[in-house]
C-alpha cells in the first residue's frame, strides 16, 4: 500500500518479472472493442459518425488479433495475470492456438457485420445503439476465447448476452418482442445452469483458474466420482443450451429470424460458437475424465442434433428459419467431434467451428440480399434472383454447398475429419449421421437455390417461363456495403477449401494444445508443472 | 450450519423451478429471480460459512490476524447478484413491453415469431 | 406520490444522497464500500428526484443522456487498466500517485479511476432504466 514503510516481499504474491509489451496483445481483443464500444455509446446520437467509428474499431480488432495469433504461433501459449497477481489467485487470460484461432474469425465476421450493417440498419437502429451493442458483444465473444479463468469465461457469457439482447431488441417490433423473451429467458437460465456448476466447482476444488483445475482434476483418486459427475452433466446441459443442441434448441429458431438480418448473422455465426468452444474447452481440457464416461451420451445428443436441424431445415419456408435450423445440423457436427474426444475429431470440430462461423454469417447475408431483390424471405413468394444477378446466384451456391459440407469448399475437409474419426472410434452411427444429416442439408439448401433463384418467379410460375420481377421491391441495394462483407465471407469459405492446410495446422495445434494441455499448464504455471 | 443453509437452497430451487414451468411470462421470470438467488447462495456455501469474521486486513497490517471469511465468494456473489439483477431488470422491461405489444403474458400465445398455422413449404414448382 | 412535503423534500433528500454515494465511493479501496455501492445510491437519489419532481427535470438536471454516462464510466475503466504497460507490468496492475495538497497527502490511483468509471456506469445503466420505467408510469 502507498505510504507505508513495512516492507513486504511482493514476489509471493505478485508477478514482479516484466511482461513483454507484445504480451499486451492478450488483452488488446477485450481492450479495443470495450474502448470502441464505450466512445460509440457516448456518440449515440450521431448516426452519420458510429458506422465510421464502428467499422475502424472492428478493423483494429482484426488487426490485433491477428498479431496476437502470429505471436502465439511464435512464442506458444501466453499468460497475463491481471493486476500481475501470481495464478491461480488473478484472473488469468490464456490464449492458445485454439482460442485465438477463434477469436481471429470471429472478428473478421464482426468487422464484415459492421460493414454490412452500415447498409442495413437505419439511423433508428444506429441511435438504439448498433455499434456499440456488436462492439460489445465482441468484447464478449473474444474475451470468452482468451480467457483462462472459468469464472471470468461466465462473466464474458453475461457480456455477451447482455449486447445481444440489445442488438435482438435493436427495432422494437413486435415479433421481435417475441423473439426476445424466449431467447432471454431461456439463454439466462442457461448461464445459471454454468453458474451452478462453477459454484459447485469452486466447492470441490477451491480454485477458478482452468489450469489449476485442470492439475487439480487430474490428480483425483477417482476423476468421474459422483459430485464431479453432477458437475459435468450441468456443464453439459448449460453449453448444449447455449449451442442449441437437441433438445435444449427451441428457443433458436424461434428467435434468430427476428431480428435485423445483419444482428441475425452475427448471432448465427458466433453466439452458438461459443457455447461449443465452451464444451470443448470444459469437457477436453478441464474435465477429460467425464467426457470419456459421458461420450456415449454426448454422441447421442449430436445424432438428434444433426437430424432435428437437417430435417427442420427441411420443414421451413421462411429463409432466415430455414437457416436456424441448419445452423442446428452444423452444432451437432461439432458435438459429434466433443463425443469422439481424439485430438483428430476435436481438430474437426475446431475446424468445422471456423467453417460455420463464416458461411452462417455469409448465409444469413445473402438471406438479407435476397430480401432486398425479391422483397420477401418466403420460398413461396421468390423466385426469379437468377436473372437479376447470376454472380449472387452463384455465391449463393458456393455457400450452399459449403455448408452441406460437399467439395471444394470449406465444409468439406472438417466433415471428411469428423466422419473419420467417428468411424475409427468405432461409432459408426454417428459418422453415419453426419452424412445423413448432410445430405438433407444438400436437399434443404439446393431447395432454396432451385425456388428462389432458378425458378423464374413466385410460386405457380411455369417451368422455362420468366416472370418479370417488380424491380423497386425492397430496399435499394447499397453498393460495396453490401457486396463486400458477402465477398470476403465466400472467398474464405473457397480458400479453406482449396487450400485446407493452413487452418488444419491451426486447428490440430488447438486440439493437440488441450488434449496434452502441458504447454498450456506451463505457460500458466511457469516451467513447475 | 452448512446443512441448514443447503436444505435452504434446496427450497429455493424448488420454488424457481415450479415457478419457472408455469405459463405466466411474470411467473416465469420470478422464478428465475428467485433461480439466481439460490445460485448465489450455492456459491456462498461452496465457500464454507464463517460466522462473523469479515475479511477486512487492519490498516497497520498486511494479513489478516485471525483466520476470516473467506472473501473469494463474496467477490463472485457480488458479481453474480450484479449481473442478475441487470438482468432482471431488463427481463422485467422486455416482459413489460411484450405485455404491451403482443397483449398477453402467456407464453402459449406468444406465436408472432412462429405463427400456429405455418404452410407448409413449397413441394414442387 | 407528488405531496407537497416530498416534492419540497426531494431535492434536499437526492443532494445528499448522490453527496453520501461520493463518499461511499471514495472510502471504498480499504473499507466498505466502493464504485457499485455508491452508483447504487447515486442512482436511487435520481429516481427518487424522477418520482418527485418528473423525468424531464431530472434529465435536464444530469444534462448527460444515461447510457452517455455509462459509456463514458466504461471508458474510464478500460483506461484505468493501461498506466501499467509502462513499467512493463500486467494490465490492470494498480499504480499509486501521492499528491500534497494543502498539506494533506491525497493517494491519487488506478483503482480509483476504475471504481470511479463502475460508479458512472452503475449510474448511468441503472438511473436510465428507473427512468424509463417511471416515465412509462406517467403515460
Amino acid at each position: 500500500m502507498a505510504g507505508s514503510s513495512v516492507s513486504v516481499d511482493l514476489s509471493q504474491a505478485m508477478n514482479t518479472a516484466p511482461i513483454a509489451l507484445g504480451d499486451w496483445l492478450v488483452v488488446a481483443p477485450s481492450l479495443i472493442t470495450i474502448l470502441g464500444g464505450a466512445l460509440c455509446l457516448m456518440l449515440r446520437k450521431n448516426t452519420d459518425l458510429q458506422p465510421k467509428l464502428g467499422i475502424g474499431f472492428l478493423g483494429l480488432l482484426v488487426v490485433a488479433n491477428l498479431a496476437l495469433l502470429i505471436r502465439v504461433l511464435d512464442h506458444g501459449v501466453i499468460t497475463m495475470v491481471m493486476g500481475s497477481w501470481l495464478p491461480p489467485f488473478g484472473i488469468a487470460f490464456t490464449v492458445d492456438t485454439l482460442g485465438i484461432t477463434l477469436s481471429l474469425i470471429g472478428s473478421i465476421v464482426a468487422f464484415c457485420a459492421g460493414v454490412f450493417g452500415a447498409a442495413t440498419v437505419d439511423s433508428t437502429g444506429r441511435r438504439y445503439g448498433f455499434y456499440p451493442f456488436l462492439l460489445l458483444l465482441m468484447t464478449g465473444v473474444c474475451g470468452a476465447f482468451l480467457t483462462g479463468d472459468i469464472f471470468n469465461l461466465y462473466v464474458w457469457f453475461e457480456v455477451l448476452l447482455i449486447s445481444s439482447y440489445g442488438l435482438l431488441v435493436l427495432g422494437n417490433d413486435r415479433i421481435q418482442l417475441d423473439g426476445a423473451v424466449k431467447y432471454g429467458v431461456l439463454n439466462l437460465i442457461g448461464t445459471n445452469l454454468f453458474l451452478i456448476a462453477t459454484g459447485m466447482l469452486y466447492g470441490i476444488f477451491g480454485t477458478l483458474n482452468m489450469a489449476d483445475l485442470a492439475l487439480k482434476v487430474a490428480a483425483l483418486e477417482n476423476p468421474a466420482s459422483g459430485t464431479l459427475a453432477t458437475v459435468a452433466a450441468l456443464y453439459f446441459l448449460a453449453f448444449a443450451m447455449k449451442a442449441a443442441a437437441f433438445p435444449v434448441n427451441f428457443w433458436l429458431p424461434a428467435s434468430y429470424h427476428t431480428p435485423n438480418v445483419v444482428v441475425s448473422a452475427v448471432f448465427a455465426g458466433l453466439l452458438t460458437k461459443v457455447g461449443v468452444y465452451a464444451l470443448i474447452r470444459i469437457f477436453v481440457l478441464i474435465l477429460p475424465a467425464s467426457r470419456g464416461y459421458m461420450a456415449d451420451v454426448i454422441a447421442l445428443v449430436a445424432i438428434a442434433t444433426l437430424l432435428t436441424g437437417a430435417i427442420g431445415a427441411l420443414a421451413q419456408s421462411e429463409v432466415r428459419r430455414l437457416l436456424g435450423y441448419v445452423v442446428i445440423a452444423g452444432i451437432g457436427s461439432m458435438l459429434a467431434g466433443v463425443a469422439v474426444g481424439s485430438t483428430l475429431a476435436i481438430s474437426g470440430a475446431i475446424f468445422y467451428a471456423v467453417h460455420s462461423i463464416i458461411v452462417m454469417t455469409a448465409l444469413y447475408m445473402a438471406a438479407g440480399i435476397m430480401n432486398m431483390m425479391g422483397g420477401s424471405y418466403d420460398l413461396r413468394q421468390l423466385g426469379g434472383l437468377y436473372q437479376k444477378s447470376a454472380a449472387f446466384a452463384a455465391v449463393f451456391l458456393v455457400l450452399g454447398f459449403a455448408v452441406s459440407g460437399l467439395p471444394p469448399f470449406s465444409g468439406f475437409w472438417p466433415k471428411v475429419i469428423l466422419v473419420d474419426a467417428a468411424f475409427s472410434d468405432g461409432r459408426t452411427w454417428l459418422g453415419a449421421a453426419i452424412l445423413v444429416s448432410g445430405f438433407l442439408t444438400t436437399l434443404a439448401m439446393g431447395r432454396v437455390w432451385i425456388f428462389a433463384f432458378w425458378r423464374g418467379g413466385p410460386e405457380g410460375t411455369t417451368d422455362g417461363e420468366t416472370v418479370a420481377i417488380s424491380g423497386e421491391t425492397g430496399t435499394q441495394l447499397s453498393g460495396a456495403a453490401v457486396w463486400l462483407p458477402l465477398g470476403i465471407l465466400t472467398a474464405l469459405v473457397v480458400y479453406f477449401g482449396l487450400q485446407p492446410e493452413w487452418m488444419l495446422e491451426l486447428s490440430t495445434q488447438g486440439a493437440s494444445g488441450i488434449v496434452e494441455p502441458l504447454g498450456y499448464l506451463r505457460s500458466v504455471f511457469g516451467g513447475q508443472v | 450450519m452448512e446443512s441448514g443453509v443447503v436444505i435452504l437452497i434446496g427450497m429455493f430451487f424448488t420454488v424457481a423451478v415450479y415457478l419457472m414451468l408455469s405459463k405466466q411470462l411474470v411467473r416465469i421470470l420470478l422464478g428465475i429471480a428467485i433461480l439466481g438467488n439460490a445460485v448465489n447462495l450455492l456459491i456462498f456455501t461452496n465457500g464454507r460459512l464463517t460466522r462473523e469474521v469479515p475479511p477486512l486486513i487492519p490498516d497497520h497490517l498486511y494479513a489478516p490476524e485471525t483466520a476470516t471469511a473467506n472473501p473469494l465468494p463474496q467477490a463472485l456473489v457480488l458479481t453474480a447478484i450484479v449481473i442478475s439483477f441487470s438482468f432482471f431488470a431488463f427481463l422485467l422491461v422486455l416482459a413489460f413491453r411484450a405485455y404491451q405489444e403482443l397483449g398477453t403474458d402467456e407464453v402459449d400465445e406468444m406465436r408472432i415469431a412462429e405463427p400456429e398455422h405455418d404452410q407448409t413449404p413449397p413441394q414442387g414448382y | 406520490m407528488r405531496t407537497i412535503i416530498f416534492r419540497t423534500i426531494a431535492p434536499y433528500l437526492s443532494a445528499l444522497m448522490v453527496l453520501f454515494s461520493i463518499f461511499v465511493l471514495l472510502r471504498g479501496h480499504n473499507e466498505p464500500g466502493g464504485g457499485f455501492i455508491g452508483g447504487l445510491i447515486a442512482a436511487s437519489a435520481l429516481a427518487i428526484f424522477g418520482i418527485a419532481c418528473g423525468v424531464a427535470s431530472v434529465r435536464r438536471a444530469i444534462v448527460f443522456h444515461p447510457m452517455g454516462v455509462s459509456g463514458f464510466g466504461l471508458f474510464l475503466s478500460a483506461l484505468a487498466g493501461l498506466p501499467s504497460i509502462f513499467k512493463a507490468q500486467a494490465f490492470m496492475t494498480s499504480q499509486w500517485l501521492e499528491v500534497h495538497v494543502f498539506g494533506v497527502e491525497v493517494a491519487l490511483s488506478t483503482p480509483l479511476f476504475f471504481d470511479i468509471g463502475v460508479y458512472l456506469v452503475v449510474v448511468g445503466a441503472i438511473g436510465s432504466i428507473a427512468l424509463a420505467l417511471e416515465e412509462r408510469e406517467a403515460d
